[in-house]
């Protein structure tokens, strides 16, 4: 219930703004919503915009549960998508079957890696973990940069930062029945479905929740607390890979593309994932219904902006209100108190 | 190559590093102080962004920087009306909110830039400088020193300034009681969340002053102007170990290495790609003073921490 008031709340803020802007706030959701789910072709490009958001938010479900608060999403994205293009240049002749499960997994080793490191950098050393991933963020961002810059440039006189449209045996295929939705949806669905069984249903979940809960007394019962933290933080960043290799087979273009920096590739997906995730209770499957939620709220952002003619930068800024209104309702605290409590009941239900 | 070190361009390549330094040094401060009271604000980007918006459209308008400027903090100050009541009152988990105080920021100034400006427009810049007579007559040093507008003076001033506060003044020991033991703080008489709440409240009206020095230094505004600084002024607070002159440290070392690396690609010393790899130096070396502060130095200890009495 509270984040559903919460997203009422951010629309009522949206309604406001629209009028402020002299645009008729039922008009502009009207096409918003419409845009969103109005027809198969909205509902094909809501996935599209959701799938980023559901792996990424898949990864911070596991790490927030751990007691990780992962802000390297970005950066994560980035590197799976680079080691994901790596592999699809390195091996352009491996057919498709193949293929495109190879660059998923090289996804997510590359956000693995990238997550593990903030993770070990915590666990072992005591580095905080919000500062530390938001320097990943800043370094791939760079790390893209340069390789896009001259080693990965598609080779020709117009120096755009993107690679060459990439072999087609790693193009995700296209789901049949006339969208553009492509397999990213079905491989969002398992990573979210997995990451349900990794939390709730295996030994490994438990003992990350538990270290989430209480990680002095996870301790005392002879759990690793440091092989806890960094496997959350890589579990998370492979999550987030995993998207970043999406985006870059998912894509129309099927490129790499550096240009216009970092936050046009990722789309801000890394920050939007966790906005998803909070909403969705820090659940992966639940995560996966809100981040359609929030799909839609970016697809239909851009009828929004053609029938009423306010950017769909609104939906960004409206998605930064609901997550300060969703930490800040009261209810939540008192869960967040009870996890801190060590309530392990409540958990065992889900 | 040679002719690169000669003293016109490392000079030169020093005041723009001084000035580059200063909106990561006025934000830092901001933080602080803040994280000094126990209150972590990871949503300086997006006040950050606020500030330079608030600063450029209102100097493109009135066609007066000085009033953009007022206009940053102004727009800083209400942004900390608004953090306060997220955290201390509301008692929200403050690194998460932060990120949603970015998003917003991100997502309202790009709006607000679209729908009020649309096309890049210059707006005037601040560009009040020491007099002319200053500089000719003192050479290399009167360029380096004396060549910057009166914000850069500003912000160094501050850094002395931020340090007698907390180490010499009642305010400073509140703060740092506040962030270190609110129970006992609270126990003599010292208000726990009016102490924090003075402490946000500066921190976010820096942090709008470093969205507006950004802007009013170049007369531009784009979306994502800022482009991770805050976050960078973020971990800087870490890596000066949350004091002012750590602090000023880390904003010259991330502002003189941007220089240098821009001063090497002019000059065609390195290519894109390497000054890529450059411009990584900072960030990286961020990550590395992070592991020798964290077994060195320990955070405030109620860092994150809301206030209650009963625990």
């Amino acid at each position: 219930m509270v984040p559903l008031a919460a997203v009422v709340a951010a629309l009522a803020v949206g309604a406001v703004l629209l009028g402020v802007f002299g645009a008729n706030p039922i008009t502009g959701y009207r096409a918003l919503f419409t845009g969103a789910f109005g027809g198969p072709d909205e509902l094909a490009a809501t996935t599209l915009k959701s799938i980023p958001l559901m792996l990424v938010g898949v990864g911070i479900c596991i790490a927030f549960r751990t007691g990780v608060i992962n802000i390297g999403g970005e950066g994560q994205i980035i590197m799976g998508a680079i080691l994901a293009t790596l592999v699809a240049l390195a091996l352009p002749d491996v057919p498709r079957p193949i293929l495109v499960p190879l660059v998923m997994v090289a996804g997510a080793v590359g956000g693995g890696i990238w997550g593990a490191i903030p993770g070990a950098l915590k666990a072992y050393s005591g580095v905080n973990e919000i500062l530390s991933t938001i320097m990943m963020n800043i370094i791939a961002g760079f790390f893209m940069s340069f390789l896009l810059e001259d080693w990965l440039i598609e080779p020709g006189a117009i120096r755009i930062q993107q690679t060459k449209r990439l072999t087609q045996n790693a193009d995700l295929p296209i789901l049949p029945g006339g969208t553009r939705l492509h397999l990213g949806i079905l491989v969002a669905l398992i990573v979210a479905f997995l990451g349900y069984l990794l939390l709730f249903r295996s030994s490994l979940g438990l003992r990350l929740r538990a270290v989430g809960h209480n990680p002095h007394a996870s301790r005392a019962a002879g759990m690793k607390v440091e092989l806890s933290i960094t496997q959350a933080l890589a579990f998370s960043g492979a999550c987030a890979g995993i998207a970043g290799a999406v985006l870059v087979f998912g894509s129309e273009s099927h490129r790499l593309i550096g240009e216009g920096g970092p936050l046009a590739f990722t789309q801000s997906a890394g920050f939007n994932g966790i906005v998803t995730a909070l909403f969705g209770g820090l659940h992966p499957l639940f995560t996966v219904l809100s981040s359609y939620l929030f799909g839609g709220m970016l697809a239909g952002g851009i009828s929004l902006q053609r029938a009423v003619q306010v950017p769909q930068a609104l939906v960004i800024a409206l998605n930064g209100v609901v997550v300060v209104f969703v930490v800040g309702s009261l209810l939540l605290r008192a869960r967040v108190q009870r996890w801190a409590e060590g309530d392990v009941q409540m958990e065992g239900r889900a | 190559m040679s002719d690169l070190f000669t003293v016109a361009i490392i000079t030169a390549t020093l005041a723009s590093g001084i000035r580059l330094a200063v909106p990561f040094l006025l934000a830092s401060l901001g933080e602080a102080v803040g994280q000094r009271a126990g209150v972590l604000n990871l949503g300086v980007e997006g006040v950050m962004l606020i500030g330079a918006y608030a600063a450029y459209y209102t100097s493109l308008e009135s066609g007066s920087a000085a009033f953009g400027l007022l206009m940053g903090l102004v727009v800083g100050f209400a942004m900390g009306l608004v953090y306060a009541f997220i955290t201390v009152v509301m008692h929200a988990e403050q690194g998460i909110s932060g990120i949603g105080i970015y998003l917003f920021g991100l997502g309202f100034t790009d709006l607000l830039f679209q729908k009020q400006v649309g096309t890049p427009k210059k707006a005037n810049k601040l560009e009040v400088k020491p007099p002319d007579w200053l500089v000719e007559n003192t050479g290399r040093a009167g360029e380096l020193l004396f060549s910057h507008t009166v914000l850069i003076y500003v912000a160094f001033l501050l850094v002395p300034i931020v340090y007698w506060l907390m180490t010499k003044t009642t305010f400073g020991l509140n703060v740092r009681a506040v962030g270190e033991n609110p129970q006992a703080a609270d126990t003599l008489g010292v208000s726990v969340n009016g102490v924090r709440t003075a402490a946000i409240l500066f921190g976010n009206t820096m942090a709008g002053l470093a969205g507006a020095a950004l802007a009013l230094e170049i007369g531009f505004f784009q979306q994502n102007l800022t482009a991770g600084r805050g976050f960078i002024a973020i971990a800087l607070v870490y890596f000066g170990a949350w004091r002012p002159v750590g602090v000023m440290s880390g904003a010259l070392l991330f502002g003189i290495v941007s220089s240098t690396v821009v001063t090497l690609q002019v000059h065609g010393v390195i290519s894109g790609s390497v000054s890529s790899i450059a411009h990584m130096a900072p960030a990286v070396l961020t990550v590395i003073v992070l592991v020798v502060v964290s077994r060195r130095i320990g955070q405030p200890a109620a860092l994150t921490k809301p206030f209650t009495r009963d625990g």
